[in-house]
C-alpha cells in the first residue's frame, strides 16, 4: 500500500528515502533516462555520461548494448511519478519536448561523427547496420512503452489520475508497440536478407517462427498465470484504496462526532443533534444521493430536512416517491414544505414524517407530526408562519394547503401543486 | 394475543444492538437466543424454532438473506422481521423478497418494535414508512402494460401504502379510510406478497443489485 494514502484527495505523498541504487527518472530523459539516472548516481554531469555512451555506441555498438542492459536492469524512479497529478504530468510533457530537441542535437553529433569516420576511411555503414539500427529503434519503442505502462499502473494507485493516463495514452501506446514490433521485424528480416540472401532468409524466418511458437506454447501457462496474478493484485489494490477512502471519511467525520458526543455527554439534546446530523451525513455519503439538491426535488427536500434537523434538534423521516427537476411550482412547494418542517420541529414535538409524491402533473407533500396539535381557526392573525408562508404561498402558485390538526394527536399539513400549469 | 410470551431470537452482529433490543423488549417477550453471524443464527433458529426472528440485514458470513434462505423452508412457523440501519432499496427489497415479513429501521422505539414483533407473530406484515415509499416507487409507472395482478397495486392498497408512508399507524390508516384494522392488515399482507413475488423490473433490479435475485 502507498504510504500517506489518507492524506489528501489526489496528491499522494510518498516518503522516499534516498535510494542507494540508481533509478531511471521519467523527467529530463532523452530515451529511457538511463544516462540521467547513472549521472545522478555517479554525481557526474549528465552530458558526460551521454557522451560516453554515444562514443561507446559508435565504437562497435558496445554503448548500445550497455544502454539496453542498464535500461532493463535499472528500475523506473517512482518518486517523481507518484506525484501523478496534472501539474507533474505537464512538467513531464514539457521535459519530453525539451528532450526531443536535445535528442536531435545528439543525433546530429552522432551523424557527424559517423561521417567523419567514413571520411577517414573507417567503414561503419556496412550492409547490416541499417537493419540493426531499425531493430534497436523498434525495441526501444516497445521498451519505452513498457515503461509507460508501468508508470500508468503506478498512477492507477493515484485514484483518478489512473483513468486519465490510461485513457489518453492507451491509443498512442498501442501504436507505439505496433510500430516498434514492425521495426524490429523489419530489422531482423533485413539483417537476415543482407547476410544470407532472400531464399535462406525465408527458411530461417520459418524456423524462427516455429521456435517462437514452441516457446510460446511452453511459456503460455506461466505467462497467463502471471498476468492473472497481476490483475488480481491490481484489484486488491483498488479495494484497499476504497477501504482507505472509507477509513479517511470515518476518521474525518465520524470519529470527530463521537468525540464531540463524549464531550457533550451531559446534554442529551446536543448529543441527539450531533448523532442525528452525523447519521444523515454518513447515510448520504454511503447511499450516494440520487440527485443534485440544486436541481432535483427529492434531493433538495432531503437537504432541507437535514438542515431543519440540525437547526432545531428535530427528527424528520423523509420518504419521497418519484422525482423531477425543480421548477417554479416545485420550488414553491419546497419552500412551503421547509416552513412546515420548521413549524413541526418547533411546535410539533420535534419529530415528523415527511412524505412527498411527485407525479407528472402534480406534486404533494404531507408533513405529519405527533405534537400537541392545535385548532387552526384559533391561530392569531399575527402568526404569519403558516398562514402567509405556507397557505398563501401555495395558493399564489396555483396549489393548495390543508391543515388537519387534532388537539392532542398531532398535526398533518397537506400541500399540493399542479405541475402542468407551469410547464 | 395468547397468554404465553412470544419466543424471539435476535440476530445482529453488534452485541450493543442486541443488548439494546433486549433491554427494550426483553420484559415483554421471551428472548430464547442470540446470534452474531450467519452460521450461529441458522443453528440457533433450528434449535429453538422461535416465533419471531429479528434479523439484521448485514451480517458477517453472508448477510441476512443467507439466514432466510437456510431457514424459511425448514422452520415455516418462524416469522422474520428485518431490522436494519440501511436505507438502501436493495437491502430492504432483498430481505423482503427473501421471506422477511417486515422491515423496520433500528431507530424504531421500544413500544413500536414490540408492536411490530406481535404483528409479525400474528402473520401480518410490518411496513415502515420508507418500505411503503419503496413499494409505491417500485409499483408506480409502467404498470399499465402488465396484466399480471402481482405487478400492480389495487387503488385501496395504494391508499394504504400512501398513508403508511405518511407516518400513519395501522389504527390511524383504518380510521382515515373507515376500515377495520384487520382489513388494513389484509391489504398490507397482500402488498407484501406482491413485493415478494412480483417480477417488476424495479424489484428485480433492486434485488439483483445485491446479487440476491
Amino acid at each position: 500500500m502507498r504510504s500517506g494514502a489518507l492524506d489528501g484527495d489526489d496528491r499522494v505523498v510518498t516518503v522516499t528515502t534516498a535510494p542507494p541504487r540508481a533509478t531511471r527518472p521519467v523527467s529530463g530523459r532523452v530515451v529511457a533516462g538511463v544516462c540521467r539516472g547513472l549521472s545522478e548516481n555517479l554525481h557526474l554531469p549528465v552530458w558526460v555520461v551521454r557522451t560516453v555512451f554515444v562514443i561507446l555506441a559508435l565504437t562497435g555498438g558496445i554503448g548500445l548494448v550497455l544502454y539496453a542492459a542498464f535500461w532493463a536492469v535499472l528500475p523506473l524512479s517512482p518518486g517523481l511519478v507518484a506525484d501523478g497529478d496534472l501539474a507533474a504530468e505537464d512538467d513531464f510533457e514539457g521535459a519530453r519536448s525539451a528532450d526531443f530537441t536535445r535528442l536531435l542535437a545528439l543525433a546530429a553529433v552522432a551523424v557527424g561523427v559517423v561521417l567523419l569516420l567514413a571520411a577517414l576511411g573507417v567503414n561503419i555503414i556496412s550492409g547490416s547496420v541499417v537493419p540493426i539500427i531499425l531493430a534497436i529503434v523498434g525495441a526501444a519503442l516497445v521498451w519505452q512503452q513498457a515503461d509507460d505502462d508501468q508508470r500508468s499502473t503506478w498512477s492507477a494507485t493515484a485514484a483518478r489520475a489512473a483513468r486519465q493516463t490510461a485513457g489518453t495514452t492507451a491509443n498512442a501506446g498501442r501504436w507505439r508497440i505496433v510500430v516498434g514490433i514492425a521495426l524490429v521485424a523489419l530489422g531482423v528480416i533485413g539483417l537476415l536478407v543482407s547476410r544470407t540472401g532472400p531464399a535462406a532468409a525465408v527458411q530461417a524466418l520459418a524456423t524462427a517462427l516455429l521456435l517462437l511458437l514452441g516457446v510460446g506454447l511452453v511459456a503460455f501457462p506461466w505467462t497467463y498465470r502471471r498476468w492473472r496474478e497481476q490483475n488480481e493484485q491490481r484489484h486488491a489494490l483498488i479495494r484497499s484504496e476504497e477501504r482507505a477512502e472509507i477509513a479517511a471519511h470515518v476518521h474525518d467525520s465520524v470519529l470527530q462526532t463521537l468525540t464531540l458526543i463524549q464531550r457533550n455527554a451531559a446534554d442529551p439534546k446536543e448529543v441527539q443533534r450531533l448523532a442525528r446530523t452525523e447519521e444523515r451525513a454518513l447515510r448520504s455519503w454511503l447511499y450516494a444521493p440520487t440527485g443534485d439538491p440544486d436541481r432535483t426535488f427529492a434531493a433538495a427536500l432531503q437537504r432541507d430536512a437535514t438542515q431543519v434537523e440540525a437547526a432545531y434538534s428535530a427528527t424528520m423521516e423523509v420518504v419521497t416517491v418519484g422525482d423531477a427537476t425543480l421548477d417554479a411550482p416545485l420550488g414553491a412547494l419546497l419552500a412551503a414544505t421547509r416552513e412546515v418542517m420548521v413549524n413541526a420541529a418547533r411546535h410539533g414535538g420535534g419529530a415528523a414524517s415527511v412524505y412527498a409524491e411527485v407525479h407528472d402533473d402534480s406534486a404533494e407533500v404531507f408533513v405529519r407530526d405527533r405534537g400537541q396539535g392545535f385548532d387552526p381557526a384559533a391561530v392569531p392573525d399575527d402568526r404569519h408562519g403558516l398562514r402567509e408562508s405556507v397557505i398563501g404561498r401555495m395558493e399564489r402558485n396555483g396549489g393548495s394547503a390543508e391543515v388537519v390538526s387534532t388537539v392532542g394527536a398531532g398535526t398533518e399539513i397537506r400541500l399540493r401543486v399542479n405541475r402542468t400549469a407551469a410547464s | 394475543m395468547s397468554d404465553r410470551l412470544l419466543r424471539v431470537v435476535l440476530v445482529d452482529d453488534h452485541a450493543m444492538v442486541r443488548s439494546g433490543v433486549r433491554a427494550e423488549i426483553g420484559a415483554d417477550v421471551d428472548i430464547v437466543g442470540e446470534a452474531g453471524d450467519v452460521a450461529t443464527a441458522i443453528q440457533v433458529i433450528r434449535e429453538t424454532r422461535p416465533d419471531v426472528v429479528l434479523l439484521d440485514v448485514h451480517l458477517p458470513g453472508g448477510d441476512g438473506r443467507a439466514v432466510l434462505d437456510a431457514c424459511v423452508e425448514e422452520v415455516p412457523e418462524t416469522r422474520f422481521l428485518a431490522l436494519s440501519v440501511s436505507d438502501a432499496p436493495e437491502d430492504v427489497v432483498g430481505v423482503v423478497r427473501g421471506g422477511a415479513r417486515g422491515y423496520v429501521t433500528k431507530a424504531i422505539t421500544g413500544p413500536e418494535l414490540l408492536d411490530s414483533v406481535r404483528r409479525i407473530a400474528d402473520g401480518d406484515a410490518v411496513f415502515s414508512p420508507r418500505l411503503a415509499g419503496f413499494v409505491l416507487d417500485a409499483f408506480t409507472g409502467g404498470a399499465a402494460e402488465s396484466d399480471d395482478e402481482l405487478d400492480r397495486l389495487t387503488p385501496r392498497e395504494r391508499e394504504v401504502m400512501r398513508l403508511i408512508a405518511r407516518g400513519y399507524t395501522y389504527r390511524e390508516v383504518a380510521k382515515e379510510l373507515v376500515l377495520s384494522i384487520k382489513t388494513v392488515e389484509t391489504h398490507v399482507s397482500a402488498v407484501l406478497r406482491k413485493l415478494q413475488l412480483s417480477d417488476r423490473h424495479e424489484l428485480t433490479r433492486w434485488a439483483s443489485a445485491r446479487r440476491l435475485v
